[in-house]
């Protein structure tokens, strides 16, 4: 498992503190800590920057929506807040092709394509308006591969983010979540929340790291396409570069990773 | 000085209890909120700032325009406001303190405030937006503070506080200038991505700040033997006719440009907030009686007959205030988040517990004021006894 900056700050400072007491400890810790910086998984996937593609013409039934949905749900214990939408916590939803892409439906638009469910999610645009604004760096462009990541032990739930953000992507527990969450269905393996920060999509970089696709992408047979978008041989370039791709809101400079075909 | 603030008459105690039990009532609601989580407020994922932001928003501006009384009486030497300035630095110490209570209460992990000092964030407004504020408080403490001082013992000011004084100056439009910069550098949010957002900040703020403190100076004269003087307060009257008159001219631009361009995602925000868009419609009535409000306020305003009567000029400075109140602490933060970026409608109105907060915020604004008030005005009483302050005025 490889250890994130933080930890081994704290690593580090537990293993100051024991140097008083003493240097054997201080080794072992030292040893491992370092170990931990200087090698991680070997099976990890890794990309100078992530992307996906949508591709809509494989989206056919609402279960093949419901299947992403569900896989990234339970893989991030985001709780099921429905008693008040406004309080509500989602990471990969759908919404309407006319308001997925506002301002350009027109009036003649033939209803399947207006009323046509587009999967959205946070684009991890490579120029982040909610990064720009954070004033804690508790939401941060990781430096490696372009994901847009959220510290939920830092976020002081100021909202600033959510505010700067143009696509929607990021939600706020207005509530404690635990008590929104399937004591059956909850993965142990990722934190949950509190209430009071802010969460979003991390194009699962927990799994990433394990050498695994993003968790909805595993799950859709084929209709979320995940790669290195810098990397010319990659699928996702291959996909750019043969068929017609759009972005949402691609007006506004942020320069979104998440592309959507037909 | 500080034991002026106790000795007090009956009204001077029955205020400040009656405050401490607004005060106490917010603290329970807060306690509520503080465990429960900001669900307890009108706040949603689509209108995720509300009551709170906007009255910091406007408090900001309000916090900043001590410098109309101060910039004149230092930079053009109008000796008028020589007895108005102490009541604009309080003001604004007052005006800063409810900002960050505000911001505190706003915050859904409050006690993680300390990152944004841990983990400085310079590209982010909101880090400059917290260090100018905090300065701004320092500044008119010390300048308040010294100047008081100095004027109980009756001597001039020492000389170092000149420079600070020039300092908080420059200081003053930056804080309101920094605050329109969280709302108007935002990509997507149309309503307040507009280059005009801090200008029509500072013309707001100058215009109601001003008819703030106009107030405050005709209750400080009928409740105490000190007297801002008549002169001071129609100067200021005019001051906020003009800042009035300008923050009117700037609301119809940003009109024009959304209705003329006739681009939707412009005058979404404008439609909602004046008439309802696709049948949602709980601001409108507020935003029809800022708009009264306004054009009442000018109209009293701009006729010099009508304003050099103070209780008319009373009345103007209420329309003025609330005018802007609703506009700058409520409409246009709320505006700003509707519709939705998927284009979506979900309303917002502040819920019980957030209004209580709300209030108590104000209360403490007051308490902060009228114990600061307390001090500046026994100190005045005993250097300048006199009813019209003639005898401040000819020894300057
Ligand atoms: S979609 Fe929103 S939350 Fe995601 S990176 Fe872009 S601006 Fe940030
Ligand atoms: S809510 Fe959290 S992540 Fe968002 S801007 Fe504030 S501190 Fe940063």
């Amino acid at each position: 498992m490889s250890i994130d900056r933080r930890e081994f700050l704290k690593l580090a400072g537990i293993s100051t503190i024991l140097g008083m007491g003493g240097a054997s400890a201080v080794h072992g810790l030292r040893s491992r800590v370092e170990a931990s910086q200087i090698m991680p998984n070997p099976e990890a996937l890794k990309a100078k920057r992530w992307a996906m593609v949508v591709d809509m013409s494989k989206f056919k039934t609402a279960e093949d929506y419901q299947r992403c949905i569900d896989a990234c749900h339970h893989a991030h214990n985001v709780p099921n807040v429905t008693d008040n939408l406004k309080h509500e916590v989602k990471w990969i939803w759908e919404e309407t092709y006319e308001h997925a892409f506002p301002g350009t439906e027109d009036e003649y638009l033939a209803e399947e394509i207006k009323e046509l469910p587009f999967l959205i999610l946070c684009n991890h645009c490579d120029n982040p308006p909610c990064v720009r604004v954070c004033p804690t760096k508790a939401t941060f462009k990781r430096k490696s591969d372009g994901i847009v990541m959220m510290d939920m032990h830092r976020c002081i739930g100021c909202r600033f983010c959510m505010a700067a953000c143009p696509y929607g992507a990021r939600s706020f527990n207005y509530k404690n979540p635990r008590p929104f969450l399937d004591p059956e269905k909850e993965n142990p393996e990722f934190p949950t929340r509190t209430k009071g920060v802010v969460e979003k999509c991390t194009f699962c970089y927990e799994r990433l790291a394990k050498g695994q696709m993003p968790a909805c992408v595993e799950a859709s047979r084929g209709a979320l396409i995940f790669g290195d978008i810098e990397d010319p041989n990659s699928e996702v370039r291959k996909v750019l570069g043969s068929r017609y791709s759009f972005r949402r809101k691609p007006e506004l400079g942020t320069r979104p990773s998440v592309y959507y075909i037909f | 000085m500080l034991e002026n603030a106790i000795y007090g008459g009956r009204r001077y105690w029955a205020w400040i209890f009656f405050l401490l039990s607004l005060i106490g009532a917010g603290f329970i609601a807060y306690i509520y909120q503080f465990q429960n989580g900001l669900g307890v407020t009108g706040m949603s994922r689509d209108v995720s700032w509300g009551l709170y932001i906007g009255q910091f928003t406007f408090l900001v501006g309000v916090a900043a325009s001590g410098v109309m009384v101060v910039l004149p009486y230092y930079l053009h030497n109008y000796k008028k406001f020589g007895r108005l300035t102490i009541l604009g630095e309080f003001l604004a110490i007052a005006a800063v303190v409810m900002c960050m209570l505000f911001i505190f209460v706003d915050m859904g992990q409050p006690l993680r405030v300390l990152n944004v000092i841990l983990h400085p964030t310079p590209n982010s407004v909101m880090f400059f937006d917290m260090a100018v504020l905090s300065g701004y408080l320092l500044l008119n403490l010390l300048i308040g503070w010294t100047v008081l001082g100095a004027e109980r013992k009756e001597v001039g000011p020492p000389k170092w506080v000149k420079p600070l004084i020039y300092l908080s100056i420059a200081w003053a439009p930056s804080i309101h200038t920094v605050t329109a910069f969280l709302y108007a550098g935002l990509p997507g949010r149309h309503f307040w991505l507009s280059a005009i957002m801090a200008a029509r900040f500072l013309a707001s703020a100058f215009a109601a700040g001003p008819a703030l403190l106009i107030l405050l100076a005709l209750i400080v004269r009928k409740y105490t033997k000190f007297d801002p003087g008549k002169e001071a307060i129609q100067s200021l009257g005019k001051i906020v006719t003009y800042c009035m008159l300008l923050n009117v001219f700037f609301l119809g631009l940003e009109f024009f440009t959304a209705f003329y361009s006739q681009i939707p995602g412009h005058m979404h925000s404008f439609v909602y907030l004046y008439t309802g868009l696709h049948g949602h419609s709980q601001l409108v009535p507020i935003m029809w009686v800022s708009s009264i409000l306004a054009a009442v306020a000018v109209f009293m305003l701009v006729f010099p007959q009508i304003r050099k009567n103070e209780s008319l000029l009373a009345i103007a400075c209420i329309a003025t205030f609330f005018s802007l109140w609703i506009d700058k602490g409520f409409g246009l933060v709320v505006g700003g988040f509707v519709p939705n970026p998927f284009e979506k409608i979900t309303e917002y109105w502040p819920t019980l517990p957030e209004t209580i907060i709300t209030v108590a915020v104000w209360a403490i604004g007051f308490l902060v004021l009228t114990v600061l008030y307390k001090i500046a005005i026994s100190v005045k009483e005993e250097v300048v006894f006199d009813k019209y302050g003639e005898r401040q005025i000819k020894a300057e």
